[in-house]
């Protein structure tokens, strides 16, 4: 559980910082997540979705494999 | 800790491949073909189908293995995998409308395939309507066995035969390439490295939740008989 946590806990931070890197600049900087018309955002944001939803599934299997132990 | 875990966690890196590379691939562009960058979309709409068939088809084998052999098991494998198919359906079907409103102009057109498959879920529902409709375990799990059979085979029709007949707005059909669903003009290999361990890894996705789904309705089930 405890590591289920930290997972998260990074997660967050990751998420916080795409979100850091989002704001509106008067000058749009040249970086990786603004280059190709931002494409990589929309990838952030469905790797977000994706291991959140693993994160997800995963916790339910571990809690229905210990009701199978008890 | 974690039951047989070594295909979940390969699904796992499947998908991580899907949607990082997914979005990296470079797509052709070929004349005459206004897909553009939508093309990406074969990696998260099309997996969506396979897994949805890959559940029916878990779900009509243990159908068969349940009027073969009646136990509750078998019961709850079927129900279980058509409703994880089921959802993979309606999700292809949603992917599929946001897909064809910017690609087609109109989120439904009527097109044979779109029908079809939006046919072949309402057959699938059904199937749940006629579950619970019956309040006898055994006569549940017996007519909705018929039933799944029926529906597989209403399936194949409504989403591989029917939509080969006439003309479609998805790629190939009658008298161009045959293949409705695919055009092997607008795909790369590139493309093909992502889009077979995308399906792949959706479809193992789709199979862990529907164990997890089993699972639960076994402890259920154990959990009444102890009562």
């Amino acid at each position: 559980m405890n590591n289920l946590k930290k997972i998260a806990g990074l997660m967050l931070a990751v998420l916080l910082c795409f979100t850091a890197q989002a704001q509106p600049a008067s000058s749009e900087p040249v970086d990786f997540m603004h280059s190709n018309g931002r494409i990589y955002v929309v990838m952030a944001v469905v790797l977000a979705i994706l291991i959140g939803l693993f994160i997800y599934v995963y916790s339910l299997d571990r809690k229905i494999s210990k009701l199978e132990k008890s | 800790m974690i039951r047989k875990s070594w295909w979940k966690l390969l699904s796992f890196v499947l998908l991580l491949y899907t949607c990082t590379y997914g979005f990296l691939v470079p797509v052709p562009s070929p004349a005459g073909v206004p897909l553009q960058e939508t093309i990406r979309n074969l990696f998260f709409h099309f997996p969506m189908w396979i897994g949805m068939m890959v559940c029916y088809t878990v779900s009509i084998v243990y159908s068969v293995r349940f009027l073969r052999k009646p136990s509750l098991v078998n019961d709850i494998y079927a129900k279980e995998y058509a409703i994880t198919g089921t959802v993979f359906g309606v999700l292809g079907l949603i992917t599929g409308m946001i897909w064809a409103n910017y690609q087609w102009g109109k989120a439904w057109s009527g097109d044979p395939k779109q029908n079809g498959a939006a046919i072949a879920i309402l057959i699938y529902f059904a199937y749940f309507v006629l579950r619970g409709s019956l309040q006898d375990e055994s006569k549940k799990a017996r007519i909705g066995a018929v039933y799944n059979v029926f529906a597989y085979f209403m399936l194949f029709p409504c989403i591989w035969i029917l939509p080969r007949l006439t003309e479609s707005l998805h790629p190939g059909g009658r008298g161009t390439e045959g293949n409705p669903g695919l055009n092997p003009k607008d795909t790369t290999n590139a493309m093909r490295s992502v889009m077979y361990p995308a399906a792949l890894g959706w479809t193992l996705l789709c199979v862990w939740i529907a164990t997890l789904r089993i699972r639960v309705q076994l402890l259920q089930e154990k959990k009444l008989t102890h009562e």
